[in-house]
């Protein structure tokens, strides 16, 4: 008998079944996701999520026989009450006597229920961002460039001493002492060697005087020479070389506008966070670093916390250049265009103050399309007055995003319609030369 | 050293865990004469159960979506709280693997020991099903070779192309089986030898007076379909082996991996048939084996009540109205009732047993007498044979009858005296695999013409197949084999076509 702890094997025996499971139901899973997200779990983006898909994608078919007509006899245990004879109405759901074991009930269950599992979240944001890239990554790949690291470059003769490189050294040490004529240890011990059996002849009487003189001249300038050139000597040495070489590291800063004057109801405020949330997220899929700058406005603006952000209530009017000022101010002091990939949304329900929308388009326009890679605007309306047509804002930004491309407006009126929208504002574009 | 604690409390370590086990050994294999393969115990944690889980128990197998899918499905049943893990499960090779899960308690795994380590490894040793169908001391080294092969396969000809050949061959996997272990494929050289044997005896017993009696009309040239399905070895039932023998489009590969499925199938096949026993006996020998551990002081009275709270947990059959009850019967309790009852028969019958069983009553052999009943029967025999009247009062059987022309059901038999066999006979019958399995037959092929398969499935009473999946498996057999593929439904006992599918390979 043989007992064997497998505690300690290697785990996730599955996983590779698993990522087949996913690529075959790859359709439905990420109906799913996005399904997950209409349902308003978008708070959950960070943890694992749970999808159900229909189970006929993963349906393994196989002949099986159904009853259908006829007699069949199911033996049951529990009787408390019945007598042979006794007839009973059959039981709602049709099977009758429920099913009897033969199969067809099992079956039949499986293609009507969902199938549920749940999925990490490198899974789920790979499926849920399938086709989705962000616009203009050229910055990212040529400017923010401010990390050097390392790289080997080849071979140099001076260093420290944690960088010798040992093969080479040693490759220059034997080139040298071949090329010298540096004698060979065995060499020299069959010198000492055959002096001594001399010397032993010697005592024993015969004369060896002259072979002697000889071999111990010998053995003297070998070991001079062996001293002469030595095993290693320091030209012999050979160090590795590093250079420091920029790394690009794409990182982004994401600027997050909001109106919170009274005209923004809750529910309101529940949309733009889901838009919010959703770029953060999609972001942090495309750079290793997100800074997140929120800037909430009224009639003056300021930044704040995130959770300040999406709870603190103010009330005011609106003016919506003071929010541009503040993303001016904050993005010149601490995030310079040439290292930064700078995104910006801003969420509102379109209000202005009448004055102020002249200047806020001039602002954008001429301070802050410049430096963004991308601009969203998300109109928000309670679903119910959605209807009355254009905004303040929506007017002014329209031709604005006509002659600009970094701009993009989009209107929300549902939580099930953030998807879609953020699905057109960066779905994949045909590729342009 | 008999009255010597194995253990006290719940932990246990590597030595409990032996000591246990060869406290257990001396029980079951000097007082009760079990047979086993020799034992392998592993040790795992709950993620590695799931992972046994997914491959039905198998320690290895090949890559597929539908182990995952499975491992899916038990991972979330379990992390929602719906099911708890088995304390063990056990593969019939040899060596006999258990594999114990880690939370068990000390009185657990010795439980489980004597389940799984002696009980099933018994069963599985001895009974005549497995010892047919199964190879217990080659199925590790096969499931090693499957998985490299189909692996290799995957790497050589695409994961597309690879399970494309699985997907269908799974959808076949109850067809696979060589239910008849007495038939023989056609052997060429036999064949030759036969054929010489006969023409010697002809030319021996050649008379040529013979060719002037007149005779008839000449028979017609014998049937050429006749002959045709004969040489194929028609009707066949195996499908999976036709259609690796003779599936004129495979590739040599794909045949191999036809005949991987085909075999590991056949190592399940048994399983099913014998669940009732398995679990009985396995469940009947670890009660015996701690009842003794507690009668010769080896386990203490808090370890015994767990052993014996464990056991009724196990055994628990919930009725036919209870929620969480439902037809068919719990393996684990009906297979107990069954084997204690066969114990009781032996040791003090009453004069019912006596008039029911007169070759087993009162023979004072009870342990004898399973040991017989484990290895010659399965669940469907096994019933039929040993399901006595005390065991049906136990359960309160009653059978209904269920005509679909009738709007009520009606109870034809409850547990009393007119009633026991008609209940035994059809419990019996519920657990032959003949009323499970679809009957379904290669009945015909033009490999020279059209190269059409046609299938036949002769059905039971009012039993067609399920038909959104009926058309799916038949695109499956369509895939493998190449051509058109023609399925007819038709009635056992009249011939006549009920139903009839058709599919085509993919692509036309």
């Amino acid at each position: 008998m043989d007992i064997i702890d497998r505690r300690p094997n290697p785990h996730g025996k599955n996983l590779e079944n698993r990522q087949r499971v996913i690529a075959r139901a790859r359709a439905a899973v990420a109906r799913a996701t996005r399904a997950a997200i209409d349902g308003g779990t978008l708070r959950e983006i960070g943890r694992d999520q749970a999808v159900t898909i229909p189970s006929d994608t993963l349906h393994e078919p196989s002949f099986h026989s159904v009853f259908s007509k006829g007699q069949r006899q199911i033996v049951l245990s529990g009787n408390k009450v019945f007598s042979a004879g006794d007839r009973l109405a059959r039981p709602p759901g049709g099977s009758g006597g429920g099913g009897g074991g033969d199969g067809s009930g099992s079956g039949d269950g499986e293609a009507q229920d969902g199938f549920r599992f749940v999925l990490t979240r490198d899974e789920f944001l790979d499926l849920f961002f399938e086709d989705l890239e962000l616009p203009d990554l050229v910055k990212s790949q040529i400017v923010a460039t401010e990390a050097m690291t390392p790289v080997r470059a080849g071979i140099s003769v001076d260093g420290s001493p944690s960088q010798i490189d040992m093969g080479r050294t040693m490759r220059q040490s034997m080139a040298r002492r071949i090329g010298l004529r540096r004698p060979k240890t065995p060499d020299v011990l069959a010198l000492e060697i055959e002096i001594e059996r001399l010397e032993a002849e010697a005592r024993d009487g015969s004369d060896r005087a002259e072979p002697l003189a000889a071999l111990r001249g010998e053995l003297e300038m070998v070991l001079r020479r062996m001293a002469r050139v030595p095993w290693i000597d320091p030209v012999d040495l050979r160090y590795r070389r590093y250079t420091q070489a920029p790394k690009p590291t794409a990182r982004a800063v994401m600027f997050c506008l909001m109106d919170v004057s009274g005209s923004m109801s809750e529910s309101m405020k529940d949309l733009a966070k889901r838009f919010f949330l959703l770029l953060h997220v999609f972001l942090e899929r495309r750079y290793k670093r997100v800074e997140l700058v929120f800037i909430r406005h009224t009639e003056t603006a300021e930044e704040v916390d995130e959770n300040t952000f999406f709870t603190d209530p103010r009330t005011g009017g609106t003016v919506v250049s003071t929010a541009f000022a503040e993303f001016v101010r904050i993005q010149r002091a601490r995030f310079p265009d040439d290292s930064w990939n700078i995104y910006a949304a801003q969420a509102s329900d379109g209000d202005n103050s009448s004055m102020d929308t002249r200047q806020a388009m001039s602002m954008l326009e001429g301070q802050i399309l410049p430096v963004v890679q991308h601009f969203a605007y998300i109109e928000v309306a309670a679903s119910a007055a959605h209807i009355r047509g254009e905004s303040d804002l929506w007017r002014g930004y329209a031709p604005l995003s006509q002659r600009e491309p970094k701009l993009a407006m989009r209107r929300v009126a549902e939580p099930k319609d953030i998807f879609p929208v953020f699905r057109e504002l960066f779905g994949r574009k045909v590729a342009t030369p | 050293m008999d009255n010597q604690l194995l253990y006290a409390g719940t932990d246990w370590d590597f030595s409990t865990l032996r000591r246990s086990y060869e406290a257990i050994e001396r029980i079951a294999c000097d007082e009760l004469g079990l047979e086993v393969y020799p034992n392998r115990i592993e040790v795992i944690t709950s993620e590695q159960m799931l992972d046994v889980y997914t491959a039905h128990g198998m320690p290895l197998t090949y890559r597929h979506w539908s182990y995952g899918k499975r491992f899916l499905q038990h991972e979330t049943s379990y992390r929602r709280g719906y099911t708890s893990l088995a304390y063990e499960v056990v593969i019939n090779s040899n060596p006999c693997i258990s594999y114990l899960m880690e939370g068990n308690t000390a009185t657990m795994q010795a439980l489980v020991i004597a389940h799984a380590a002696f009980g099933h490894n018994h069963f599985f040793r001895n009974n005549h099903l497995f010892q047919q169908w199964t190879d217990a001391s080659a199925i590790l080294d096969y499931l090693e070779f499957a998985r490299t092969y189909i692996g290799s396969c995957e790497d050589k000809y695409g994961v597309g192309a690879t399970e494309r050949v699985l997907d269908a061959a799974h959808a076949l996997s109850r067809h696979g089986v060589n239910r008849h272990g007495g038939a023989r494929p056609l052997n060429l050289k036999i064949d030759q030898k036969r054929e010489r044997e006969r023409r010697e005896y002809d030319e021996k017993i050649f008379d040529d007076l013979w060719r002037t009696v007149p005779v008839g009309k000449a028979a017609p040239e014998s049937d050429p379909i006749g002959e045709r399905r004969r040489k194929l070895g028609l009707p066949e039932e195996n499908l999976l082996y036709f259609i690796e023998k003779t599936s004129p489009k495979l590739q040599f590969w794909e045949r191999e991996i036809i005949r991987i499925v085909r075999l590991i199938a056949q190592y399940f096949y048994p399983q099913p048939q014998a669940k009732v026993m398995n679990e009985g006996c396995a469940t009947w020998v670890h009660q015996r084996v701690m009842t003794r551990l507690h009668e010769t002081g080896q386990i203490d009275d808090a370890a015994f009540l767990e052993v014996l709270h464990s056991t009724a947990n196990v055994i628990m059959q919930p009725g036919f109205d209870h929620p969480a009850g439902g037809p068919g019967f719990n393996p684990y309790a009906l297979g107990y009732a069954m084997m204690s009852d066969i114990e009781r028969i032996c040791t003090s019958p009453t004069a019912e047993d006596r008039d029911w069983f007169p070759d087993i009553a009162g023979n004072r052999n009870p342990l004898g007498t399973l040991r017989y009943a484990w290895a010659n029967f399965r669940d469907e025999s096994f019933i039929l044979q040993y399901l006595s009247p005390a065991v049906m009062r136990q359960f309160k059987m009653f059978r209904l009858l269920d005509d679909t022309a009738d709007k009520d059901l009606l109870v034809d038999a409850i547990h009393d005296d007119a009633g026991y066999r008609a209940i035994r006979r059809s419990l019996a019958q519920s657990y032959d695999p003949a009323t499970h399995d679809a009957d379904v037959q290669v009945v015909d092929v033009d490999l020279a013409g059209d190269r059409k398969l046609i299938l036949q499935h002769r059905t039971r009473a009012g039993q067609l197949l399920a038909q959104p999946d009926a058309d799916l498996t038949l695109k499956h057999i369509a895939t493998l084999w190449g051509y058109e593929v023609r399925m007819q439904e038709v009635d056992g006992e009249t011939e006549a076509v009920l139903a009839s599918h058709s599919a085509g390979p993919p692509g036309k």
